[in-house]
């Protein structure tokens, strides 16, 4: 941390350029742990998370991935008695810090959720909700911003007759596409994707994955999944927890075809979990 | 006793107990149809009562109720509503939130006699209003918002999570996540809430007994100033409702024709409830559908 504000300074570049620069990780972690109550559910995991690259999260259930991945846009402040420790550096900031602007942190750093939750209004105003808070109240605009980041999901052309039907006559794959649309439209940085195809057929799932390695152009995209074949055809790279520790995480192709550790091995393999 | 049986008497006992219910209430409609509908005529409902002689309406008693009803709302309402929200979406669990819980579920439960007493005491001789309608709304509202409040809070607590958790991970604030997330979702059970209470507004006669007093004066409904002693929007005037009217002409009326001005009364009243039941339902789900989008 301190080397890398020395470096900024020594090079004499603006905090964009350092970033060109050094683009690499766009999430670096600390010595994470995090408790719910007196109870650990992830024990002190350091890991640096890729720019523009998918990285998928796997392991076992309770293992602590999925309460990882809530605490990068801080949806565990809504869990009463769940407090984190360490750090999670964005852009130099400490997320985890208590004078972050959580509302515009999440805007920064998205989320999917596991069952689609669109919202009980149109298509559109699914859509609208978040950029007309955020204070954009042209209609052009959010025409525009509509469309746009529903053809970024692959689904405008199944939408586009009936924008304004309820978004929940669409089927589950529709539902769980809108809400990637509707994540995208905020403009974030980072996409955090809680097992975003596990409720979906295999017909829908084979569209969310085309649509997530088609996302990591523009954002870097973490994502939580049960689905070994998901992790591997997707993600660049893996890391896998056990009992709330990271016990390996390396490139993708590393660790489904050579794990350097026995118990990745056998997990992946499918021997345990 | 397999459990085939035990499934199928089960299934009976809760048939005759649906029956029962049904039969109770077509029971009641019919008796106060049969005795109300042929008193009620169009100068029934547009004259004015009498206390000495027959022939008198109920025009003022109908006013009042809708508009004792309606100010009772305006109150009831929006605390009621906050209140709801603060117990479910603010409120920290634990003894402080117990406790209020529990005052809320006493105070729901007070006879509505003594409601009537702390409202005379309070509403009527502390505030030295007199028998008012904004006396008999306050008091109403007393044991109206504790039901308001149960009934925010339970369709608020039903809303899911994912919604909840949805808008907040777009970068929205709690406040606006209410507002324009759970609130509508749980529009269709508050309305529910708000209608069970404004009936019991409708069919209230003890707690207004006291506080907005047994009888109207002269009233000129072309006068529209609510701050004219003679019109009927002014809030500081006593006003008898048609509920109290029922009591009043049955246990002190003076008229030869008690039972007719009581029984139509009755009818009217239990048509306006149903009335206002059906309409509220109606607009209700025409918001409903207009806010999510389902035609």
């Amino acid at each position: 941390m301190v080397t890398a504000i020395k470096e900024r300074i020594t090079l004499d570049v603006t905090a964009q350029e350092y970033r060109e620069f050094q683009p690499e990780h766009i999430l670096t972690v600390k010595n994470l742990e995090i408790f719910y109550g007196e109870k650990r559910a992830v024990n002190g995991i350091s890991m640096d998370i890729g720019k523009n690259n998918v990285t998928a999260l796997i392991g076992p259930s309770g293992c602590g991935k999925s309460t990882f991945l809530r605490s990068i846009n801080r949806m565990n402040d809504l869990i009463p008695g769940a407090r984190a420790e360490g750090e999670i550096l964005y852009e130099d900031l400490n997320i985890l810090s208590d004078d972050i602007n959580v509302v515009a942190l999440r805007k920064e750093i998205g989320m999917v959720f596991q069952k689609p939750n669109p919202f009980p209004k149109s298509i559109y105003e699914n859509i609208t909700h978040a950029l007309k808070f955020a204070g954009m109240k042209k209609k052009s605009v959010l025409d525009e911003i509509v469309e746009e980041s529903l053809q970024k999901a692959a689904l405008w052309d199944e939408v586009k007759d009936r924008l304004h039907k309820s978004a929940l006559s669409l089927s589950g794959g529709q539902q769980q596409r809108l809400c990637i649309a509707r994540t995208i439209a905020m403009k974030p940085t980072v996409i955090l994707l809680d097992e975003p195809s596990s409720a979906l057929d295999p017909i829908s799932n084979a569209k969310v994955e085309d649509l997530i390695v088609d996302l990591k152009k523009d954002y870097s995209i973490i994502i939580v999944t049960h689905n070994m074949q998901q992790a591997s055809r997707i993600s660049d790279k893996t890391a896998f927890f056990l009992s709330g520790d990271l016990i390996e995480y390396d490139d993708t192709e590393k660790i489904f075809t050579n794990p350097s550790v026995q118990k990745t091995e056998e997990y992946i393999s499918g021997r345990f979990g | 006793m397999n459990s085939k049986t035990a499934d199928r008497i089960a299934t009976g006992a809760f048939i005759a107990i649906a029956i029962i219910i049904v039969s109770i209430l077509a029971g009641l409609f019919f008796y106060i149809f049969i005795n109300g509908l042929k008193y009620i005529s169009f100068d029934f409902l547009t004259t004015p009562s009498s206390n000495v002689r027959a022939g008198g309406g109920i025009r003022d008693q109908l006013f009042n109720s809708f508009y004792i009803l309606f100010i009772t709302m305006l109150i009831t309402v929006p605390i009621g509503i906050g209140g709801g929200i603060y117990m479910a979406e603010y409120a920290k669990p634990g003894k402080v939130t117990d406790l209020i819980r529990t005052c809320i579920e006493v105070l729901s439960s007070l006879p509505s006699i003594v409601i009537g007493m702390f409202g005379l005491l309070v509403f009527v001789n502390t505030t030295g209003w007199g028998y008012t309608i904004l006396g008999g709304a306050l008091a109403l509202t007393v044991f109206n918002l504790p039901t308001m409040v149960r009934t925010t809070e339970d369709a608020i607590r039903a809303v899911p999570r994912d919604l909840k958790e949805a808008s907040l991970a777009l970068g929205i604030t709690h406040w606006h996540t209410i507002k324009t997330v759970i609130l509508p979702t749980a529009f269709p059970s508050i309305l529910t809430g708000a209608i069970l209470a404004s009936g019991r507004v409708f069919g209230e006669a003890a707690a207004l007994l006291f506080t907005a007093g047994l009888s109207t004066p002269r009233l000129d409904y072309a006068n529209w100033n609510p701050f004219s002693e003679q019109s009927p929007l002014n809030i500081f005037r006593p006003a008898e409702t048609l509920a109290v009217h029922i009591w009043s002409v049955n246990t002190q009326g003076l008229i030869p024709d008690v039972e007719a001005v009581s029984s139509g009364s009755a009818a009217v009243l239990v048509i306006s409830v149903l009335i206002f039941n059906l309409g509220a339902r109606w607009i209700g789900s025409i918001i409903h559908k207009r806010v999510t989008a389902t035609k």
